[in-house]
C-alpha cells in the first residue's frame, strides 16, 4: 500500500530492507560456521559496513541470499527464511532451525526511514548475534567435524516448520516498524534432538528410552539446495567465481543529521561495477569435497551416547552413532575413529555424499552401535563400554556383523581372519579385519588379573614370544600381537610389546577389593581413638609446625 | 522521563560469577554501544563501525557475543574483578547484585554540578552457591549456561521495545549522552556499581564503585 513516503525515503527503505536480508543472512550462516567469529571495529566508517556493524560478506552466502531473493523483498506472505540443518556423514539430516525475516503489515507511518529505521534495524542485527549464539544449533555447530556438518539453505516464501519436529520452540529476535510493514525476525528451533535413522534400527526393536522421531522425507521439496557452513574462497572447487564484495555490494556512506527532521540528509551512493554472472555447476556441494582450505572442520569428533544407556547430557540425547569421517585433504578417503571397541566401516565413498541411499558394506546391530559411541575424555567411556557389553547382540547376529576395529597402524592379525579388500583407508592392509566377538575385545572386557602369583614374576620367566597363544588361561581372550615400532630395546631382552602384555594386567589392588577394604574400613575404625590419643599427646610439636608454615 | 529498571537473578557457582556478569554486562553493552561519532559541517555526522567478537566461557558452557573494544572489556573486567573479590570477602550468604545504569548529563548552572539522570538501570542479582562434586559442578556447566540463554533472550526482548533511548545530540551535547572516552566505540554512558547483600536484600557492605569517564565532574 503506498503511503505518503516519498520517492526517496522509500528508495531508502527499499534499499536497507534488502541490505538488512543479506546481512542477516551472513550473520546466521557465519554463527554456525563451527567457530568464533571476530570483527574490528573501527572509528572511521567505511564504506561497506552496513548498519555501521563489522559483518564480513562471504561472497557464496551473499550469492545464494541473492539468488533466492531473486529481486525481491520479504513482504507479506513473502518470507525469507534460513534453514540451519545437520548432515551426518551416513547421509542422514535434520533440521534444527528456522531464521524467518518476515515483513507484516502493521505499518508506522510517523517514522523517519533514513534515521530510526536504519538505526533499530541496526540494533535489530546485534540482537541477532546475540540470540544466534544462545540456540542449541550454536553449541551443535561449534563441534562439527568429522561426524557431520552443519548445512544451510536459503528459501524465499512460505515458512516451512514441518522439519523441526514436535515442540520446537520459536524465540522472537525483534521488529522494527517501518511506513510498509513491521520487519519481524525471528527463529524457530528444534528441542528434539533425539534422531533416528530407519536404516539403523530396521531390523532390531528400540533400545529402551530412545524418542522415536520418524526421518520422513520433506513434505516440500526444497527447490534451493543446502550448502555447508563452510568457507571456501573464491574459485578453488569447481571453478565458480562469486563477486566479490566490492563488485556486487552497493556502497554505503551514510551520514546523519542532528537537525530537525525535516533536514534530514542521507546518501547512498552506489557503486558501478561489472558484474559476472556466476556459473553455478553444481548446486548440491559434498559438504567435505574440495575443503583444502577449509578452516572450519574441527579436529573435535563428537560421538554421541544412546539415550538408552543414560549417559550423556540430559537435555539433548543423540541415539545416532557417527561413526566415518572424512579428512579435509582425501574426501574420499576414511578416517575410522580410533576408539576403543569396534566402529563399522562405511564404503569407500564420501560419507556425506548426495546419494544418501548407496549401498553399504557395514551394517550393525545396535548393540554394537551402543558401544562404539565413546565421549571422548569422559569418564563416562568405561561405564558405556561396559553398560553396552550387557546388551551385546548374540554371537549368531555378530556373524552377519563385518565388523572392523581400528587397533593401530602396526598391528598385525592372524592371516586366518575375513580381509575386507574394497576399503580404502590408510594403512588398510595393517587395519585388523575380524568378526570378533565384543566381548573377545580385550579393550572392552580386560581379562581378569590371574590370581597366583604377580605377573612380574610371571613375566620374567616368559619368553615374550609373539603368536597366536594366549598367555593366560581365558579362552575369549585373543593375544593381539604387538610389533611396535621403534621399541626394541637392546638392553632388555623384551621389548615394548612384550613390556605391555606382560604388565597389562596388574593384580587388583588389595585394598580396593571390597571385603579387605571392609575390613580394614573397620580396623581403622577401631583404632581411631588410639591414634586420637597419641595426636593429642603431641599436640604441641604441631602448633609448632603450624607456625612455622605461617 | 522515568527510568526503565530491569532486573536479572542469576544463580552460580563462585568460580563462574565473573563470566556470568561480563556476559550479561557485554550483552547489554552491545545493545548500547554505536561506532565513533565523527561531526561534519551542517549539524551531519558519519557514525563508526562496531565490531563484534564471540567468547567462550572457560567455567560455564556458554559463548557470548562482546563489542570489540578492549578498553571496554578492561573496564567491565576490572569491575566484576572487583565485584567478585567482595563477594568472596564478604562470607555470608554469597548474595550480592551489580547495576548497570545509562545516563544522561544535564548541564547546571554554576556551582551546581551536572545532574546525572539515569534512563535505563539493568540489575543482576547473583546468587552464589557451593558444589561438593565434581558432577555436580558439570551439571552447573550446563545449567547456568542455560540460564544464561534465557538471560540474553530477556535483554534482546527488552532492547527490542524500542521504548525511550536519548535523542542524538549535536557536537556539543555528545559527552552529555554518550562516553566518548573510548578510541573504537562509542557506549551511552554507563556507570557500574556493586552491592552484597544479604538475604533480606539489604546492603550489609555498600561499596560503591563509579565508574565514569567523567570530564566535568566538580
Amino acid at each position: 500500500m503506498e503511503t505518503d513516503l516519498n520517492s526517496q525515503d522509500r528508495k531508502d527503505l527499499d534499499k536497507f530492507i534488502k541490505f538488512f536480508a543479506l546481512k542477516t543472512v551472513q550473520a546466521i550462516v557465519q554463527a554456525r560456521l563451527g567457530e568464533k567469529i571476530c570483527t574490528r571495529s573501527s572509528s572511521s566508517p567505511t564504506g561497506s559496513d552496513w548498519f555501521n556493524l563489522a559483518i564480513k560478506d562471504i561472497p557464496e552466502v551473499t550469492h545464494e541470499a541473492k539468488k533466492a531473493l531473486a529481486g525481491q523483498l520479504p513482504a507479506v506472505g513473502r518470507s525469507m527464511c534460513v534453514e540451519i540443518s545437520l548432515k551426518t556423514s551416513e547421509g542422514d539430516s535434520m533440521e534444527l532451525e528456522i531464521w524467518c525475516l518476515e515483513m507484516n503489515e502493521k505499518c508506522d507511518k510517523e517514522i523517519k526511514v533514513s534515521y530510526t529505521v536504519y538505526n533499530r534495524l541496526s540494533l535489530l542485527l546485534k540482537s541477532l548475534l546475540a540470540i544466534t549464539r544462545v540456540t542449541p544449533a550454536y553449541r551443535l555447530s561449534r563441534k562439527q567435524g568429522h561426524e557431520y556438518v552443519i548445512l544451510y539453505r536459503i528459501y524465499f516464501g512460505e515458512v516451512q516448520l514441518n522439519g523441526l519436529g514436535e515442540g520446537f520452540q520459536t524465540v522472537r529476535v525483534g521488529t522494527v516498524g517501518t511506513p510498509v510493514g513491521t520487519v519481524t525476525l525471528s527463529c524457530a528451533y528444534r528441542i528434539n534432538l533425539a534422531f533416528m535413522s530407519t536404516r539403523q534400527f530396521e531390523r532390531t526393536p528400540p533400545i529402551m528410552g530412545i524418542i522415536i522421531d520418524h526421518f520422513v522425507d520433506r513434505p516440500y521439496p526444497s527447490s534451493s539446495p543446502t550448502h555447508p557452513c563452510n568457507y571456501r574462497t573464491a574459485g578453488e572447487d569447481t571453478g565458480v567465481t562469486y563477486p566479490s564484495v566490492e563488485d556486487s555490494q552497493e556502497v554505503c556512506t551514510t551520514s546523519f543529521s542532528t537537525s530537525p527532521p525535516s533536514q534530514c540528509v542521507f546518501t547512498v551512493t552506489k557503486a558501478h561495477f561489472q558484474t559476472p554472472t556466476p556459473v553455478v555447476t553444481d548446486t548440491l556441494r559434498v559438504p567435505m569435497a574440495g575443503l583444502a582450505f577449509s578452516h572450519q572442520l574441527s579436529s573435535s569428533r563428537l560421538s554421541y551416547q544412546p539415550a538408552a544407556l543414560g549417559v550423556g547430557s540430559a537435555d539433548l540425547a543423540y541415539p545416532v552413532v557417527f561413526a566415518a569421517g572424512l579428512t579435509t585433504t582425501h574426501p574420499h578417503q576414511l578416517m575410522v575413529p580410533g576408539k576403543e571397541g569396534g566402529v563399522p566401516l562405511a564404503p569407500n565413498q564420501p560419507a556425506l555424499g548426495a546419494q544418501a541411499d548407496q549401498e553399504r558394506l557395514a551394517t550393525y546391530t545396535p548393540s554394537d552401535g551402543a558401544h562404539c559411541a565413546a565421549t571422548p575424555s569422559s569418564s563416562e567411556d568405561t561405564e558405556t563400554v561396559s553398560n553396552s557389553s550387557e546388551g551385546r547382540a548374540s554371537p549368531h547376529d555378530v556373524l552377519e556383523t563385518i565388523f572392523v576395529r581400528k587397533v593401530g597402524a602396526f598391528v598385525n592379525k592372524p592371516i586366518n581372519q575375513v580381509t575386507l579388500t574394497s576399503l580404502d583407508i590408510p594403512f588398510a592392509m595393517f587395519a585388523p579385519k575380524n568378526l570378533e566377538l565384543e566381548d573377545a575385545d580385550p579393550m572392552v572386557n580386560p581379562p581378569d588379573s590371574p590370581e597366583t602369583e604377580s605377573p612380574l614374576q610371571g613375566s620374567l620367566h616368559s619368553d615374550g614370544s609373539s603368536g597366536g597363544s594366549s598367555g593366560n588361561t581365558h579362552d575369549d581372550f585373543v593375544m593381539i600381537d604387538f610389533k611396535p615400532a621403534f621399541s626394541k630395546d637392546d638392553i632388555l631382552p623384551m621389548d615394548l610389546g612384550t613390556f605391555y602384555r606382560e604388565f597389562q594386567n596388574p593384580p587388583q589392588l588389595s585394598s580396593l577389593s571390597i571385603d579387605i577394604g571392609a575390613q580394614s574400613m573397620a580396623e581403622d575404625l577401631d583404632s581411631l581413638p588410639e591414634k586420637l590419643a597419641v595426636h593429642e599427646k603431641n599436640v604441641r610439636e604441631f602448633d609448632a609446625f603450624v607456625e612455622t608454615l605461617q | 522521563m522515568n527510568c526503565r529498571s530491569e532486573v536479572l537473578e542469576v544463580s552460580v557457582e563462585g568460580r563462574q560469577v565473573e563470566e556470568a556478569m561480563l556476559a550479561v554486562l557485554h550483552t547489554v553493552l552491545l545493545h548500547r554501544s554505536t561506532g565513533k561519532f565523527h561531526y561534519k559541517k551542517e549539524g551531519t555526522y558519519s557514525i563508526g563501525t562496531v565490531g563484534t567478537q564471540d567468547v567462550d566461557c572457560d567455567f560455564i558452557d556458554f559463548t557470548y557475543v562482546r563489542v570489540s573494544s578492549e578498553e571496554l572489556d578492561r573496564a567491565l573486567r576490572k569491575v566484576v574483578g572487583e565485584f567478585k573479590d567482595a563477594l568472596r570477602s564478604s562470607g555470608g550468604d554469597g548474595l550480592g547484585q551489580m547495576s548497570l545504569e545509562f545516563y544522561q548529563k544535564k548541564k547546571s548552572r554554576w556551582p551546581f554540578s551536572d545532574e546525572c539522570i539515569p534512563w535505563e538501570v539493568w540489575t543482576v542479582k547473583v546468587h552464589v552457591v557451593a558444589l561438593a562434586t565434581e558432577q555436580e559442578r558439570q551439571i552447573c556447566r550446563e545449567k547456568v549456561g542455560e540460564k544464561l540463554c534465557e538471560k540474553i533472550i530477556s535483554i534482546v526482548e527488552v532492547m527490542n521495545r524500542h521504548e525511550y533511548l536519548p535523542k542524538m545530540p549535536t557536537q556539543s551535547e555528545v559527552d552529555n549522552v554518550f562516553d566518548t572516552g573510548l578510541r573504537d566505540v562509542q557506549p551511552y554512558l554507563y556507570k557500574i556499581s556493586f552491592q552484597i547483600t544479604d538475604a533480606l536484600g539489604t546492603s550489609v557492605t555498600t561499596t560503591m564503585r563509579r565508574l565514569i569517564k567523567d570530564t566535568l565532574a566538580l
